[in-house]
């Protein structure tokens, strides 16, 4: 067990595809039950995992190590820290609940839940994979079934989406398999005190600014999104992750205790908030068929359970006290301020624009009349199988926020080990320089 | 955490408001179908009512401990967050500030549940009224107990929420959502200058380094290190007070985030008695006093806070003059009542400043409900120009609502004398005389429009229609008693704080001296004798001023002998036009900071999808032309030139075949012609060798050419031979 699980967290979704291919086309829900049943023990190893992770090591736990291509040194090697355990068990947790959100797919469904048990595979590999090749693997694994993702069974313009999906991140990749070649050949071969170095000093700040610009930039897109043709809801709530995800930059580029820990329980928040809006998004959409904000009105009276767990996720991603990204907020915004000053204004201030666009949205869909011509759009309340997807997430997210040492208990060793480290390199930097 | 005062009591004068919000917010629907309302206000009222009981021994409990000794803490969730030098709990305290603001957050907030179970009988979402109210509770609650800023902050933010959700509560007009907006949005301004103050705070203190932490005990003894640091030149503890008081102006409605209160009174009428008057709205006073230690370092920011405070209070008044809807005239009064108290804590007097906020949370809750009463038996009747002469269908309401005038005017001995003379007494001994006479003159213009109120609504001829006058009554006795005890405690609650100067004690500021000892408010202690006679000498004339505005509303609105179109013509009636408009600031923050930030947003939105879409778009278009190019060059140039010696060796020797005929003659030329070459040639100079051989190379690349151009397979041929050449054979 010890040593199995994160590879069964790994395979499992794999050995999952590999049936589901097997079954017949035709047999839709079977499909979709055999994909459900693959995902489930994952999220049991996940909680195992999160029961029996010892939080006082920063040292890697669950190791696997075995050779793969020796010539380069090259090893299946897995193994989670801190930082890294709670994406395997963010990923762990909404697999399934995606599943269940999948469940209106009716086109070459085979497909997709194959596809999707892939793309699960991966992502638990990226997140575990401790050899940079391993981790490349993965992480090119995941676009691939994304890629066929957007671009089979996503909306309109999906094939310009996959294609630009796709060739974005790969430019990214390409980037990131350069800096892995570089640190590769240069583990031997640096040279202290060289120009390398000093560009230690001025990135931090260039990426804290580029954090709070993410911040700013997204909340005024997402809120152009009001007033703005064509009042797509999901480009709201995709401007608003970019917000959000601009916390996780500035927090990490402070390079302080509350920064650190709070930039990675955003990323954690971030995941359960984020996803729970998508979904909300899609339970509207697998009803009306279009997701315009200004499409809408009165869904409170029509829908009212529907509107309460839209009010928790909308409320969570507003940062509300009581609710887990407030922490995360907090703790990256109180980083942040004692290092840099105007962008964590900037940073502070946003939350004026996030609350704006979210009560906009609020208004403008839920409050107000009911309109007349949903007597033909067979409106109905949020259903069971909904309510599995959002309750355990809406769980989640109230726990965090009354008790964030759930997480935080998890990264801390491991962050603060890792900026113990940063700052002695950047220490020793700034002795080489002078 | 080990500690002497340890309970675990206090939690649940928190828990229990919030318990009954779950229970009545997850089965609320259920049960007021089933069992009807009275059983959703039955545990509404009941966990507040248990609340209060537990508010009330927490009171006595610190009562029998020694002034130095008052505070209890109970520690519910440890560790909350716990990070570096970050530690924070879930932990509540009492000590005697947050002592008064439970009882008056309980207490009174108590009443407004009771009254509302009359009030919003007939409405169908009755359950979601409480459950809001519940929570609203639970959060100020959290608000005055947190023993740390965070937790503050949770409740801040909660009691927020819960103001939206009220305001907008009958959601289906989409001018109460609006206000609702208006509210969360301006109050957001606030809070992100509060927590910029928190975070000024925790660095300023963790650059002195003398340890830091958001707990206010312990903040109290290292707050003066914050003078030691500073940022862009302003001392930490300066901007830390400057950011703090942001959220205030943000939470207590000062100018210039004072906009939200007046909408707010879209909500139903106790939710504007509850949050809007009595609690919510001053929590950013609470909040100044709490953080006094950070204030009184920072004489700058003291001076800011005093005189927007004197300022909200003479601005508001005058907004408040010409209003005739009868919450809103109530709305500015609190704003104005908040300014006040405002002041108070920027000259100092932070225990003048609560103790107004008590005496106000009596009259102004009473007033509110008051005229919810009114509006009740009005049918939803807002506008008192159609009311009058209410007083004798209504003597209870009547009654109360007149008393709790006559205390907002500040008449002796009832409440409101006692607590603003203080603010205004501290004001000017504390060498603020002009910011006294903006406070002196705003205490008139309190008296007229106040009296103005209680003579259109209760005196002269009904304005009513027939119908509406016809079901006149007076409220029923759930919602008359609560009017009655409030009205009491407007009357008594003065007594608590009787000036040295008219023989008391100033209980009230004795009990709040060992929270707000080391604030090194300038106007403190000033009670010396040679003073006191200025001190009546003040109090006169703002007992003159008051009585004067009463008569001018008396001669004006009962009388009638006095037109009110003296003021409203004045100047043309643009100062009427003015006030009657609010200063048009709405229209101002509408034309200036909403369409700036649409405007940004439209900017945002626009880069995104052209610039940032362009740049990728046109990064693709590149690559694409540039492989357009390279198809172009591969299949021209590259496979052209391969294609093109093939085809060109296959032509000459194509043509070279035709040699060989077989024909006698054309042999006889050829050898011919080679013997006459060997002969010429080598006796050709060196100079003619090369113009022959250049010669012979033209003829071969022009049969070349040719038989390129009738090859079998041109690939390419130049433009102009295009369509018109001559098929190959």
């Amino acid at each position: 067990m010890e040593h199995s699980v994160l590879s069964l967290m790994i395979f499992i979704p794999i050995a999952g595809m590999v049936a589901i291919l097997c079954l017949p086309g035709q047999a839709q829900d079977l499909v979709k039950k055999v994909a459900l049943a693959f995902t489930i023990p994952p999220l049991l190893l996940g909680i195992w995992l999160f029961l029996n992770f010892n939080r006082a090591t920063p040292e890697l736990q669950f190791v696997v190590k075995v050779p793969w291509i020796a010539a380069y040194n090259i090893e299946y090697f897995v193994g989670v820290d801190g930082i890294s355990i709670s994406m395997v068990l963010l990923t762990a947790l909404l697999c399934p609940i995606c599943i269940l959100a999948a469940w209106g797919i009716d086109r070459a469904v085979k497909g997709y839940f194959a596809l999707f048990l892939l793309l699960d595979a991966a992502m638990v590999g990226v997140f575990c994979a401790m050899d940079f090749f391993l981790f490349y693997i993965f992480w090119e694994i995941m676009l691939l079934p994304m890629y066929f993702l957007i671009g089979v069974w996503g909306g309109p313009r999906r094939e310009y989406a996959a294609i630009k999906f796709f060739l974005y991140t790969l430019f990214g990749s390409v980037l990131m398999l350069l800096a892995m070649l570089a640190l590769y050949f240069s583990v031997t071969t640096i040279d202290p005190g060289t120009g390398e170095k000093m560009h230690f000093q001025l990135a931090p700040y260039f990426l804290g600014a580029l954090g709070a610009w993410n911040i700013v930039y997204g909340a005024l897109c997402a809120l152009a999104q009001c007033f703005i043709e064509p009042k797509d809801m999901k480009k709201l709530v995709a401007y608003s992750s970019i917000s959000h995800m601009g916390y996780v930059m500035l927090g990490m580029a402070s390079f302080t205790p509350q920064g650190i820990n709070g930039a990675v329980l955003q990323m954690f928040n971030h995941g359960t908030i984020t996803a729970m809006l998508f979904l909300i998004v899609g339970v509207i959409y697998d009803r009306a068929h279009h997701r315009r904000i200004d499409g809408f009105g009165g869904l409170a009276s029509v829908m009212p359970v529907y509107t309460g767990v839209m009010a928790l996720a909308f409320f969570a991603a507003m940062g509300l006290p009581g609710l887990s990204a407030f922490i995360s907020e907090v703790l990256v915004l109180l980083g942040a301020w004692q290092r840099y000053k105007i962008p964590t204004v900037m940073g502070a201030a946003t939350v004026i624009l996030t609350a704006g666009y979210l009560l906009w949205t609020i208004q403008q869909m839920f409050l107000g009349k009911p309109r007349e011509d949903y007597a033909q759009m067979h409106l109905s309340e949020i259903n069971a199988r909904e309510l599995c997807m959002l309750i355990p997430i809406g769980v989640v997210v109230l726990i965090l926020g009354v008790y964030p040492h759930a997480v935080l208990d998890l990264l801390n060793v491991s962050l603060l080990n890792l900026n113990k480290i940063v700052l002695a390199a950047a220490q020793g930097t700034a002795v080489a320089l002078h | 955490m080990e500690h002497p005062f340890e309970v675990s009591y206090l939690r649940w004068i928190v828990l229990l408001p919030l318990l009954g919000a779950v229970v009545n917010g997850i089965l609320g629907a259920t049960l007021q179908k089933r069992f009807g309302k009275n059983a959703i206000s039955l545990i509404a009222c009941s966990v507040v009512g248990v609340a209060f009981l537990c508010a009330v021994a927490a009171f006595l409990h610190i009562l029998r401990l020694g002034p130095e000794h008052r505070f209890l803490l109970d520690t519910l969730v440890a560790p909350w967050i716990h990070i570096g030098d970050l530690k924070v709990d879930i932990a509540f305290w009492v000590d005697p500030l947050s002592a008064v603001m439970i009882l008056i957050v309980t207490g009174i907030g108590g009443l407004i549940h009771v009254y509302s179970i009359g009030y919003m009988h007939d409405d169908e979402s009755y359950w979601r009224f409480f459950t809001f109210l519940n929570l609203f509770t639970a959060a100020m609650l959290t608000l005055v107990l947190g023993d740390n800023l965070l937790l503050l902050f949770v409740g801040w933010e909660g009691v927020g929420l819960c103001s939206y959700a009220l305001i907008g509560f009958w959601y289906k007009e989409h001018a109460n959502t609006t206000a609702g907006n208006k509210a969360f949005i301006v109050n957001r301004i606030g809070d992100a200058g509060f927590t910029l103050g928190i975070f000024t705070i925790f660095w300023g203190l963790n650059s002195a380094g003398h340890g830091t932490t958001p707990v206010f005990r312990e903040l109290v003894p290292v707050a003066h290190y914050l003078q030691t640091v500073s940022v862009w030149g302003i001392p930490a503890a300066t901007l830390a007070a400057l950011f703090l008081f942001i959220g205030a102006t943000g939470k207590s409605a000062q100018i210039p985030l004072y906009v939200w209160l007046p909408d707010a009174m879209a909500g139903p009428t106790p939710v504007s008695a509850l949050i809007h008057a009595a609690t919510m709205v001053t929590a950013g006073v609470y909040m100044m006093a709490r953080m006094h230690f950070v204030f009184s370092l920072a004489p700058v920011a003291m001076n800011v806070v005093a005189t927007v405070g004197a300022l909200t209070a003479i601005f508001a008044a005058t907004i408040g003059l010409a209003q005739n809807d009868i919450k809103r005239v109530l709305a500015y009064s609190t704003v104005s009542q908040l300014g006040y108290m405002v002041l108070g804590v920027g000259v100092g007097a932070y225990a003048a400043a609560i103790f107004h906020l008590l005496t106000h949370a009596f009259f102004k809750a009473c007033l509110f409900l008051g005229s919810g009463s009114v509006i009740h038996a009005m049918g939803g009747e807002q506008d008192m120009r159609k009311m009058g002469g209410l007083r004798e269908k209504m003597p209870y309401t009547f009654m109360t609502f007149f008393i709790s005038t006559l205390a907002i005017a500040g008449l002796p001995p009832l409440s409101g004398f006692f607590s603003k003379d203080e603010i205004l007494w501290k004001t000017f001994s504390g060498g603020h005389p002009f910011l006294w006479l903006l406070g002196f003159a705003g205490a008139g213009m309190t008296a007229f429009y106040m009296f103005r109120q209680v003579f259109m609504t209760f005196f002269g001829e009904s304005r009513a229609d027939h119908h509406t006058q016809h079901h006149l009554h007076e409220s029923p006795p759930v919602m008359t008693y609560p009017l009655i005890i409030l009205a009491t405690g407007a009357v008594l609650a003065g007594f608590l704080g009787v000036p040295a100067a008219l023989g008391g004690s100033n209980r009230f500021e004795q009990w709040l001296e060992p929270v707000l000892v080391g604030g090194h408010g300038h106007a403190a202690h000033v009670t010396e004798h040679a003073v006191e006679s200025l001190e009546y000498l003040l109090m006169i004339a703002s007992v003159g001023i008051a009585v004067a505005g009463i008569l001018l509303a008396y001669q004006m609105y009962y009388r009638k002998t006095l037109s009110p179109e003296v003021f409203s013509s004045a100047g043309g009636g643009a100062f009427y036009d003015l006030v009657y408009n609010k200063y048009y600031i709405d229209e101002i923050y509408q034309a200036t900071f909403v369409r700036g930030t649409l405007a940004l947003c439209w900017l945002g939105a626009n880069f995104d999808l052209y610039v940032i879409d362009y740049l990728v778009n046109g990064a693709a278009r590149l690559t694409a032309f540039i492989a357009w190019l390279n198809g172009w060059f591969d299949n021209l140039v590259i496979d052209g030139l391969v294609n093109a010696i093939a085809d060109g060796i296959f032509a000459i020797g194509n043509r070279l075949r035709q040699i060989q005929t077989g024909s006698i003659n054309v042999y006889l030329y050829v050898i011919v012609g080679a013997v006459a070459a060997a002969q010429f040639l080598p006796r050709l100079s060196s100079e003619m060798l090369m113009p022959v051989l250049i010669a012979v190379v033209i003829a071969l690349a022009v049969v070349g050419v040719l038989a390129l151009l009738s090859a079998r397979r041109p690939l390419w041929r130049p433009p102009i031979l295009r369509g018109d050449a001559p098929e190959p054979h």
